[in-house]
């Protein structure tokens, strides 16, 4: 019979219609930006899709006087089911276009269309649902002021301006988890969305105006580092959230630790898979490969370090690798493609360049045969075998599609090498055993634990870290609270 | 009349120490400090603890971590019940050392029942915050999925002026929820006699540690101090607040800012969760 | 593994298996049926498939001329188009062997009986073996027997072993594929230890359902015995085959199996001696679908055989 080959599926880019040039969105216009502007590219192509304006520090000071004009004039004083009704109107016209907002973030990001499809577009739109919700319920949310005003009211009060910093993994998703619950307790917000990934957030822009959104509800300026710690330091900006490294994360936190805003962050993981030799094995390799081959292992939950109990590893292994030998990388916009393009040229380098520490450090690299394209930034999915603790690519985070495998003997030892890492983002166990499940969950110090399973985002479920990995939450009614005043 | 007229008897003096890992050394450094009254009279020599002191008690609060948080939330309320127990017991005493510090003795006796009242009140909370604060999240899957609060670790405290009320109203809620602490004492003499209660209260040791000296020298090396998760700058003059939040930035410590407070007025939770992780899990319900 | 088949290391060897994880196994299951066949894919899934199917008819009304008449069709599915491969086989009770094997001698389409007191399995094994020895003199090539889901469920795996090798011997040279009735079994470690016992005791194909049992073939219970038979392999060196059968009725659905068999066993089980689907009604929609990959335009119904 041969080989069954599945021919290319590509979806159709026609759907989206990317313009030569994108300005700033501020004061619900579309504007000039005063820094030099910058190239967004296809990262599976190198091809330049569009030029991007670059937010200049009066960008950002007008971007933030727009949103404090919204907020003293509109926005704060408008009912919650006001509010509330946007929101669910913006989760609306996000359905109408997933399609096409799926393909502009493939193109943009390189992240596969059946990802971008089928995970970030519903959870982005179930995201303003979720906090939509809340809008008119706020009162009852369990978040209360500490100290009351002078009728001895306690209820929660919005914020005033928020100045939001997104990554470049999850575009429109990061963007969803930081405006949806923003808006929904009153606050205005001026987002700053990564510099290798804006296009979606500007076609968001477009959407907040379809919605009718007041304009400066919600600013969107373009931009990189510079651009994101000028709205940071900007003295009207009441509260920051930051989601990307550790190491900004802590610029961050030192440069608002002079001033009275709010802070949550949520930055970097070397989450621990836990896989004990009892656990569902053929399950537990699917969420081996979900957890670090997920959206080419950007994702800042991933599960990059495989602890894997002595006596299970070799079958484990080798149905493990049978596994990543059917992984399917190439073109983002294959519907049959797993692994799309590396995001960056940057971030490509910095995966080659700890890959080869790995090996230089004596662990086993092996990846499945697999043919790369020419053009673009790609790095084949990769596995480190006879890892140690003390190896770099145990403890720092790759951000890329390369797992590395340590084992232990004991539950015991599993729950010291999980947590023994600066950070406490994630982490997964895989066992049948109910009381140990519970037993790993309560020792784990990380803010989400997935058993027997691993990788699952829900706008009702909290996300956030321990230690390095950040603090705060988002999602869920403890997402409310990074955006309320109590 | 002279005092020595009416008793012969010369009075026993006390120590005052640090209490770390339940113990009361003198400060490794040697140093000790004089605490005057409010009119200016010699009441004692505190310890003046260093950074060395700092680094002794953290290890001693993290080393005391997996106990106290492994302990059940109604064994943590009934020790911390038994703290005020304690204080009870010691109420004259601690009146005299509050109106050493320049109040009335009606405010003194004031102070010490609400500093007493407060233990009650949050050793209460032991077994309830984490039905307050958790939650089960109706997640759009066939999965089981609930956060609960968890203690963060080792939580810094500089502690306020207040002297009784104030150390209870910033220990108690960082320790109830399974956290142990480093306090650096806003008041030496009535931290020093609290620590005498804690230590006979079943507390295990290492739980709370209570340093007295400068809050300007100690802080900082508590919030630079890569193995503190948070820091309660309570008790944080302005730019030590932010020298200490800056500090803080190096390992991405929990910082709860100074703010105004009343420290008569109900408490409410916020002390609670300011120290408190949430840890979401996820479980497929499936057959 | 054939000195474990006493009573009691038979039930360990079956519960020492990795369970399953059924939300798991669900979600692998669909997600691999997101997969998109297009264009040359889809031409050499549609003839795979087609060359795949157990053409089947197990109805109390079946008569010689309905065999007759399905015989045909196994042979040329399209009369009008010989490039249309033949199906695998022809699946019908055990009293209809002797004129399907009378109609299809000669022409490499195999004749699958079903045997052992189908759909409910509920005869003495005297009748049931019997029943099989005809089915094979009459010029059965493949006997369909069902396990003792009775017995399985109360744990008496002994017996179930017992009956599939005195099957098995009764088959002589016919293979034998053995139905685990996974509609009955319920759940995914079940059908997991159902597909590892039957292949211990000597099955060459584990296929999930007689169709008289709601659900019938699923994807994810199809995805576990992929797993098991791959690992049997890994194990033991022998290839088993798996049948899903009943509920099968579309050519994106046969597709779907396909991408199964392909990611989750591998190549080697994308023959027909080693994966069947039995259906009926799937044959005309494997044919329509291939007219418009050929032509360009859809089918109508009109244009296909009924049988």
């Amino acid at each position: 019979m041969g080989v069954f080959e599945y021919a290319p599926a590509p979806e159709s880019r026609d759907i989206v219609d990317i313009k030569p040039s994108y300005g700033l969105f501020v004061g619900g216009e579309f504007v000039e930006g005063h820094g030099e502007p910058f190239k967004s590219i296809n990262p599976a192509s190198e091809e330049t899709l569009a030029e991007v304006a670059r937010a200049a520090p009066d960008d950002v000071d007008l971007a933030v006087r727009a949103a404090r004009a919204a907020y003293d004039s509109v926005w704060s004083g408008l009912p919650g089911r006001d509010r509330a009704k946007y929101l669910f109107r913006i989760a609306r016209i996000i359905q109408e276009r997933a399609r096409e907002l799926a393909v502009l973030e493939s193109i943009d990001n390189g992240k596969p269309i059946r990802e971008s499809r089928d995970v970030d577009l519903p959870l982005v739109a179930a995201h303003f649902f979720y906090y939509a919700g809340w809008a008119d319920k706020l009162p009852y949310a369990g978040l209360w002021r500490s100290q009351a005003d002078k009728q001895g009211g306690t209820d929660p009060r919005p914020l005033g301006v928020a100045g939001q910093i997104i990554p470049w993994n999850f575009p429109l998703l990061m963007l969803a988890w930081k405006i949806a619950p923003a808006l929904a307790c009153g606050n205005t917000v001026v987002l700053k969305p990564a510099e290798t990934t804006p296009l979606t957030a500007l076609a968001f822009a477009e959407i907040c105006r379809q919605a009718d959104l007041p304009p400066g509800v919600v600013n969107v300026i373009t931009g990189a580092g510079a651009t994101g710690e000028a709205l940071v330091a900007h003295p009207g900006v009441d509260k920051v959230a930051f989601t990307g490294s550790t190491e900004v994360g802590r610029q961050i936190a030192r440069s608002v630790a002079r001033t009275g805003k709010r802070l949550t962050l949520e930055l970097g993981g070397k989450a621990a898979n836990v896989i004990f030799e009892d656990a569902p094995l053929d399950q537990a390799v699917e969420g081996i490969v979900n957890g670090i081959f997920f959206n080419q292992g950007h994702v800042c939950c991933a599960g990059s370090r495989l602890l894997v109990q002595e006596s299970v590893a070799g079958e484990l292994l080798a149905k493990l690798k049978a596994r990543m030998a059917t992984l399917r990388v190439g073109d983002p916009l294959d519907k049959n493609t797993d692994i799309g393009a590396i995001n960056s040229a940057a971030q490509l380098e910095k995966i080659r360049m700890l890959s080869d520490i790995g090996e230089r450090e004596g662990a086993e690299r092996w990846s499945p045969p697999c043919e790369l394209p020419s053009r673009g930034f790609w790095f084949a999915p990769t596995l480190f075998t006879d890892v140690a603790q003390s190896h770099r690519i145990a403890r720092e985070e790759i951000f890329g599609p390369v797992l590395s495998v340590l084992t232990f003997r004991t539950p015991g030892e599993a729950v010291d090498k999980a947590n023994n890492t600066p950070y406490g983002l994630s982490a997964g166990v895989w066992t049948e055993k109910g009381s140990r499940i519970l037993w790993m969950a309560e020792r784990l110090r990380a803010g989400v634990v997935w058993a027997n399973t691993f990788n699952k985002f829900d706008p009702a479920s909290p996300f956030g870290g321990y230690k390095e990995s950040g603090f705060g939450r988002e999602g869920g009614r403890h997402g409310l609270e990074a955006y309320l005043d109590v | 009349m002279s005092e020595r007229a009416v008793s012969q008897r010369v009075a026993v003096r006390k120590t005052y120490k640090l209490f770390i890992g339940g113990a009361f050394p003198r400060s490794e450094s040697g140093r000790s400090y004089e605490v005057r009254d409010a009119r200016g009279n010699f009441l004692a020599n505190a310890a003046l603890a260093s950074r060395k002191d700092v680094r002794d008690a953290v290890s001693a609060a993290r080393k005391a971590f997996g106990g106290w948080s492994g302990r059940t939330p109604y064994n943590r309320g009934q020790i911390l019940y038994r703290i005020a127990e304690m204080l009870e017991g010691r109420r004259g005493q601690f009146a005299d050392e509050v109106r050493a510090t320049g109040a009335s003795r009606a405010a003194a006796e004031a102070e010490v029942d609400a500093a007493i009242d407060r233990w009650v009140w949050y050793a209460g909370w032991a077994d309830k915050i984490a039905a307050v604060a958790g939650s089960a999240n109706p997640v759009a899957g066939p999965f089981f999925n609930f956060s609960t609060p968890e203690p963060m670790g080792v939580v810094g405290i500089v502690a306020p002026d207040a002297a009784l009320l104030g150390l209870a109203s910033v220990v108690a809620p960082a320790i109830v929820t399974g956290n142990t602490c480093v306090v650096v004492a806003g008041q030496p003499l009535v931290a020093v006699t609290l620590a005498e209660v804690l230590a006979t209260s079943d507390l295990p040791g290492g739980v709370v540690n209570i340093l007295t000296g400068r809050r300007a020298e100690l802080a900082p090396w508590l919030a630079s101090h890569m193995d503190v998760n948070a820091i309660d700058l309570a008790g944080a003059e302005d730019d030590l607040a932010v020298a200490c939040a800056e500090a803080a930035a190096a390992n991405l410590k929990r910082v709860l800012r100074p703010a105004p407070v009343d420290w008569t007025a109900d408490p409410g939770t916020g002390r609670l969760t300011a120290f408190l992780e949430t840890k979401t899990v996820w479980h497929p319900v499936g057959s | 593994m054939e000195t474990l088949t006493d009573a009691a290391s038979l039930g360990a060897t079956l519960h020492g298996l990795p369970g399953v994880d059924q939300v798991g196994a669900d979600e692998r299951a669909a997600r691999l049926a997101t997969r998109s066949i297009k264009t040359t894919a889809k031409a050499q899934a549609i003839d795979m498939a087609i060359s795949m199917v157990d053409l089947t008819t197990l109805e109390g009304a079946d008569t010689r001329g309905k065999v007759r008449a399905l015989c045909a069709k196994a042979v040329h599915p399209d009369p009008g188009d010989p490039s249309v491969p033949a199906v695998a086989a022809v699946c019908i009770y055990p009293d209809l062997v002797a004129e399907a094997a009378l109609r299809l001698k000669g022409t490499g389409v195999g004749v699958a009986s079903v045997a052992t007191a189908f759909p409910s399995g509920r005869a003495p094994l005297e009748a049931k073996l019997v029943e099989t020895r005809r089915a094979v003199a009459d010029g059965a090539t493949e006997i369909d027997m069902v396990i003792d889901r009775g017995a399985f469920l109360a744990g008496d795996y002994r017996k179930v072993y017992d009956e599939i090798t005195a099957v098995k011997e009764a088959c002589g040279g016919a293979h034998l594929k053995v139905i685990l009735e996974t509609g009955e079994l319920v759940t995914y470690d079940n059908v997991r230890r159902a597909s590892w016992l039957a292949m211990l005791a000597g099955a060459d194909f584990i296929k999930t359902s007689t169709g008289k049992v709601a659900p019938a073939a699923t994807l994810p219970v199809t995805l576990i015995m992929l797993e098991a038979v791959r690992d049997f392999r890994a194990r033991t060196g022998r290839q088993v085959g798996v049948k899903p059968a009943g509920g099968i009725r579309t050519t994106k659905d046969a597709i779907r199996y396909l991408v199964l068999v392909n990611e989750t066993a591998g190549p080697d089980w994308l023959r027909p001696d080693h994966f069947r689907l039995g259906a009926s009604s799937l044959l005309n929609d494997l044919l329509m679908q291939r007219q418009k990959l050929t032509t360009g335009a859809y089918a109508g119904p009109d244009y296909f055989t009924l049988d």
